[in-house]
């Protein structure tokens, strides 16, 4: 099932997640000390090509992420196999990696300069 | 069948008696069956499935050989749980009187109390848990000092009597049939650290592949029931790390 690719695939992502979403929270922690507006936060993100491949590398780092732990859960628990099996975790991906690309998108582009 | 009644009689004699549950049949004709065997102060579970195929009804079947902990052929469910039997007291395991014994879990049923073995040990080869001599006798022996990282680490894991009981007691295997489970890695493991052994690369491609090591979720029910106290998912953590750094040389 889980074989020594996907097993690669899914520690690698875990570990570019691990500081994006320590700096996401530290950053959050930081910026909201006396209030902030989403004008503000959007005037930061929006054109920023920084802020676009930290939130960028986190979305596709969890789509795979998380699809590949989906894809053991359905084998596992509801006995998904071969093709069907497949079909849902490139399903997960893309909803993940959709979600994802739409809010980086907004937060990044959308009204920006970039 | 002895009659139930004779069978009664005869326990009467006996200070107190205690109801046994045993697993009887296979398939859709399995089903739980009660004995009432006397309850002795010190007895083994094997000692009562005995009890009930010698004096209550001898076509229960089971397994066993050693009685000693040795071989591995008496491992059974006992109250929900994988246990050698041989070794195993009754006191320890009783809960409210009543002692539940049922096949091992994740293997198909012969009949009663006996499993087909087949897929446990057939996946002990698809794992390489097998020794792949480099050497003829006419070579000098390898020497290996007891201090040896690798001999000190095959150690650990060596003392496998071949039970099924950690393949009982992994959830994996029950979720995902081409698991090689606890048991067959475990092996593994220790012939890897094995210098003589001339099959590594086959062994980390076993391993690595789609049934191995990669799908445990290091829980450690296999090391939680280990009769033998072995840890399994040590082994295979090794074997992660070691499929891991094989995947760098080879992409270097
Ligand atoms: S630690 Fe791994 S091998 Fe042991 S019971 Fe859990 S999944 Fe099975
Ligand atoms: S590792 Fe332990 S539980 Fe598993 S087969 Fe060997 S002795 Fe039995
Ligand atoms: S009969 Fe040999 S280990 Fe129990």
């Amino acid at each position: 099932m889980l074989d020594l690719r996907l097993y690669m695939l899914q520690r690698l992502t875990a570990l570019i997640m691990a500081p994006l979403v320590i700096g996401h929270i530290a950053v959050m922690i930081y910026a909201v000390q006396d209030g902030l507006t989403v004008g503000e936060i959007l005037a930061r993100t929006q054109g920023s090509v920084a802020w676009f491949l930290f939130y960028g590398s986190f979305v596709v780092a969890v789509s795979v992420h998380g699809a590949i732990g989906l894809r053991v859960i359905s084998f596992e628990w509801f006995g998904l196999k071969g093709r069907a099996l497949q079909l849902f975790s490139w399903a997960i991906f893309a909803l993940l990696f959709g979600l994802g690309a739409k809010a980086v998108y907004a937060v990044t582009f959308a009204g920006g300069g970039l | 069948m002895v009659s139930g009644l004779k069978w009664s009689n005869q326990v009467a004699n006996e200070t107190q008696i205690m109801t046994v549950s045993i697993w009887r049949e296979s398939g859709d004709d399995g089903r739980f069956e009660e004995y009432e065997v006397p309850a002795r102060e010190n007895q083994t579970v094997l000692d009562v499935v005995a009890y009930v195929q010698q004096h209550i009804d001898p076509t229960l079947s089971y397994r066993f050989a050693c009685r000693v902990g040795m071989c591995g052929s008496c491992a059974m469910m006992v109250n929900g749980s994988p246990r050698w039997t041989c070794r195993t007291h009754v006191s320890k395991v009783v809960a409210d009187d009543q002692l539940e014994v049922a096949p091992l879990r994740n293997l198909p049923v012969i009949k009663d109390l006996a499993t087909d073995m087949d897929p446990f040990f057939e996946k002990w080869v698809a794992a390489e848990a097998v020794f792949h001599p480099s050497k003829t006798r006419h070579d000098p022996m390898a020497a290996i000092t007891p201090d040896d990282p690798m001999r000190i680490a095959a150690s650990e894991a060596i003392e496998c009597i071949n039970c099924a009981v950690c393949y009982a007691a992994c959830d994996v295997v029950e979720s995902n049939p081409d698991y090689f489970g606890p048991a067959a890695l475990n092996r593994s493991w220790s012939l890897l650290n094995d210098i003589r052994d001339a099959g590594q690369d086959v062994r980390l491609a076993a391993v690595g592949s789609n049934g191995g090591c990669h799908n445990c979720h290091s829980q450690q029910g296999c090391v939680q029931y280990c009769p033998n106290e072995l840890n399994p998912t040590l082994s295979i953590a090794g074997l992660k790390r070691e499929t891991t750094k094989a995947l760098f040389r080879r992409s270097r």
